[in-house]
């Protein structure tokens, strides 16, 4: 039989092939090295004077940051016992850090109630877990959206009337959108955003007195100008990131929908937004806000840096889930209206889920940016860490230090924004398996 | 190609067509900008037809039934679908798109979704059924169309032809009164078309209200009631399959056929 096979070009397989498994990399750290760094001539140049550049730049640094000097009270005693244990004094002074490391984190928060942030803290990692993670029972979501207004009661204090009428607002809102959208899109639309205004502006102070003055309940109350340090970071960051979403995607849609009014409104509001510095809106929110707000409204600072830095952040957002929802395929958008879907139906459950999975790169970038860009907060007063560097050094104890501040502040952003940028890779894989 | 279908029998005993009109258009014209795309189409559909529409690329076979359901708006004349005529009522549209079904040449499942997700999504937000119910229908017409085992997989892990049946499924849990199709089979491959071909004439012989843009000329001789032949936008023949492709009238329906047909 086989010579015949042989001899003629009719074929015939006798028996099929099993499954074989693939064949296996040959592994060894000396075959790695070969294949990696050492694979020709000039590859292993490069590699010679890359471990020779890192080899200088660790050799400088190193014996700079590893220094005795975590127990120092003040610079002073820092040289004492550099000195002391016959080192060079050109080391870090790491006892700044241990010794002013409540002020850098809390700012001037009342020692008594660092709880409070920290109890915050937790709370909004709870809230924010399903929304990052998935996968969690229905009413943990009603904790999630329950928690922005616990945390502001617990940062800010004051009777907890004032944060359960801003949650009304919304509810109102979310109700006025429910009764009028049944007549008309864009009255639905422009209900859920007029009522929770009005509200807030006429009703909510005056309801909000009355309740507090028959049931005063509350916590101590604690002015922005307290805030500070990494927490004052954390408190505009997260509250601008958590806000500028949802207001970035709505101008996206905005941006490309069919209304000729809404479209411009957005065109306008993102250009102007994006087209004028941060610094810029940051003194505005500081200074010029002053002269329109009605004279004796005290609109706190700190709220107003938030909304200054949303606005700003939310353009951008928008921009990025523009370019998402131009690359979802037409056939997507029709798919979903020829099933009957509404527009705001296809929008959630069609449209949005891919368009923000293409624009998750681009959101996350935004995002690491707001967030060192809070930094800026310096210039309007604000006592951001960077902003407390200099109240630090206006001690005597502390009259000099520079680098090890800002070292230490650099490095607490890097793990944020590092971390963040790990999520979204993660994010970002999760996705692709689960949709192939 | 014209084949693929003729291996099965096909009981158009079972295809009964009534009086009932299921969708009217009247005089409608449509532009692209400028361009006249379709030109005074007039056409009653009875319930229970299975209505073929062929004719030349680029003379407005998908515009035309893409403006049953308001995917392409028309600019002048009438189309009443089941008693509701289009116009920009937002209302009307919605009405008409869960009234009509539409499955289109490149599937447009939503990738995001797994099948049984795809199949449950329109019946539970704009139908209102409870989950448990869109899940059983879904599953009903799943193994109707001969894919239970792959409802939670999702779009991408299937192959086109059953792809093109899950779009089929997922336009029959709307409990649809007329299907709509695009050139179901032209971005398939030869043996995919018989299987996503079957599935259709199941649905034809089942009654269904059919509308069918499709070069498959053996489906139209085995399941159409009426074969429309239209070209630069405008109907230029229309007749029952037979005498359609045995005694074409016109020079460009002649034309076409010798061409489609090789001759
Ligand atoms: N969105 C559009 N804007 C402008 N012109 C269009 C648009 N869509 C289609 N056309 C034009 O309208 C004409 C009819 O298009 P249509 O898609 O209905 O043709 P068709 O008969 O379905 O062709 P095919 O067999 O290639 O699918 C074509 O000349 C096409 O170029
Ligand atoms: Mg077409």
């Amino acid at each position: 039989m086989s010579d015949t096979h042989a001899q003629t070009v009719a074929y015939v397989r006798e028996g099929m092939l099993e499954q074989q498994a693939p064949p296996t990399k040959e592994a060894g750290a000396i075959r790695w090295l070969r294949e990696n760094l050492f694979p020709t001539w000039l590859n292993a140049i490069m590699t010679l004077v890359a471990i020779y550049v890192i080899w200088y730049l660790l050799s400088g640094l190193l014996p700079w940051i590893i220094s005795p000097t975590w127990f120092s009270g003040s610079l002073s005693e820092c040289r004492e016992i550099l000195t002391g244990a016959g080192q060079s004094t050109h080391q870090a002074c790491w006892g700044v850090i241990r010794d002013r490391w409540d002020q850098l984190v809390f700012g001037f928060y009342p020692q008594e109630l660092y709880w409070r942030p920290v109890l915050a803290l937790v709370v909004l990692l709870a809230g924010l877990a399903p929304i990052l993670f998935g996968r969690f029972p229905k009413w943990f979501l009603g904790f999630s959206m329950a928690s922005p207004f616990i945390i502001f009661l617990l940062l800010w204090g004051g009777p907890i009337w004032f944060p359960v009428m801003v949650a009304l607002g919304f509810v109102l809102g979310a109700v006025a959108f429910r009764s009028a959208v049944r007549f008309n899109q864009i009255v639905g639309v422009l209900a859920a955003i007029l009522v929770p205004i009005l509200f807030w502006l006429f009703l909510a102070e005056p309801i909000a007195d009355a309740l507090t003055s028959v049931l005063p309940i509350g916590l101590e109350s604690i002015s922005s100008k307290q805030f500070g340090g990494f927490l004052l970071s954390i408190v505009i960051g997260v509250a601008a990131i958590v806000l500028s979403l949802p207001l970035g995607i709505m101008l996206a849609l905005g941006r490309a929908s069919d209304l000729f009014i809404v479209t411009k409104l957005s065109v306008g509001f993102i250009e102007i937004i994006r087209g004028v510095p941060l610094i810029v809106w940051l003194f505005t929110a500081s200074l010029l806000l002053n002269y329109f707000l009605p004279p004796g409204t005290n609109f706190d600072l700190t709220l107003r840096v938030i909304i200054m830095v949303t606005l700003f952040s939310a353009a951008y957002i928008a921009e990025v889930v523009r370019g998402g929802l131009a690359a979802v395929p037409k056939g997507q958008y029709e798919g979903a209206d020829s099933l009957g879907l509404s527009y705001w139906q296809s929008m959630q459950l069609i449209v949005l889920p891919q368009a923000l999975k293409i624009s998750i790169p681009g959101i996350v970038n935004t995002f690491i940016g707001l967030f060192k860009d809070t930094t800026l907060v310096l210039f309007i007063g604000l006592l951001d860490p960077l902003g407390l560097t200099s109240t630090i050094r206006a001690s005597t104890d502390w009259n000099g230090i520079y680098w090890e501040l800002y070292v230490f502040i650099g490095l607490m952003f890097f793990i944020a924004c590092f971390s963040m940028g790990r999520y979204s890779l993660h994010l970002e894989k999760k996705l692709q398996r689960e949709h192939r | 190609m014209s084949e693929a279908v003729t291996d099965r029998t096909v009981n158009r005993s079972a295809m009964q067509v009534s009086d009932e009109v299921a969708i009217e258009i009247n005089s409608m014209n449509k532009w692209y900008g400028t361009f006249h795309v379709l030109r005074d189409i007039n056409l009653t559909v009875n319930q229970g037809e299975r209505i073929v529409i062929c004719g030349p690329s680029g003379s407005g076979k998908s515009t035309l039934i893409r403006c049953i359901n308001r995917l392409e708006e028309h600019q002048s004349g009438q189309i009443i679908v089941e008693g509701t005529e289009l116009s920009s009522d937002l209302k009307n549209i919605d009405k008409v798109r869960s009234e009509v079904g539409m499955c289109f040449q490149h599937f447009n499942l939503f990738p995001h979704l797994t099948i049984m997700e795809n199949c449950t999504l329109a019946p539970i937000w704009v139908r209102k059924t409870p989950k448990k119910e869109a899940e059983a229908t879904a599953m009903h017409f799943l193994e109707k169309v001969k894919i239970p085992e792959q409802a939670n997989k999702y779009p991408g892990q299937l192959s086109g032809g059953q792809q093109q049946r899950v779009a089929i499924a997922r336009s029959l849990c709307m409990k649809p009164r007329i299907m709509l199709f695009d050139e179901p089979t032209s971005a398939l491959d030869p043996e995919m078309i018989k299987e996503v071909l079957d599935t259709m004439i199941e649905l034809a012989e089942e009654g269904m209200t059919m509308l069918c843009v499709t070069h498959e000329m053996g489906f139209a001789q085995a399941v159409a009631n009426r074969v429309i032949f239209m070209d630069q936008g405008q109907i230029v023949e229309q007749n029952e399959p037979h005498a359609f492709f045995n005694n074409p009238q016109s020079e460009r329906t002649k034309l076409f056929l010798s061409q489609i047909l090789g001759h």
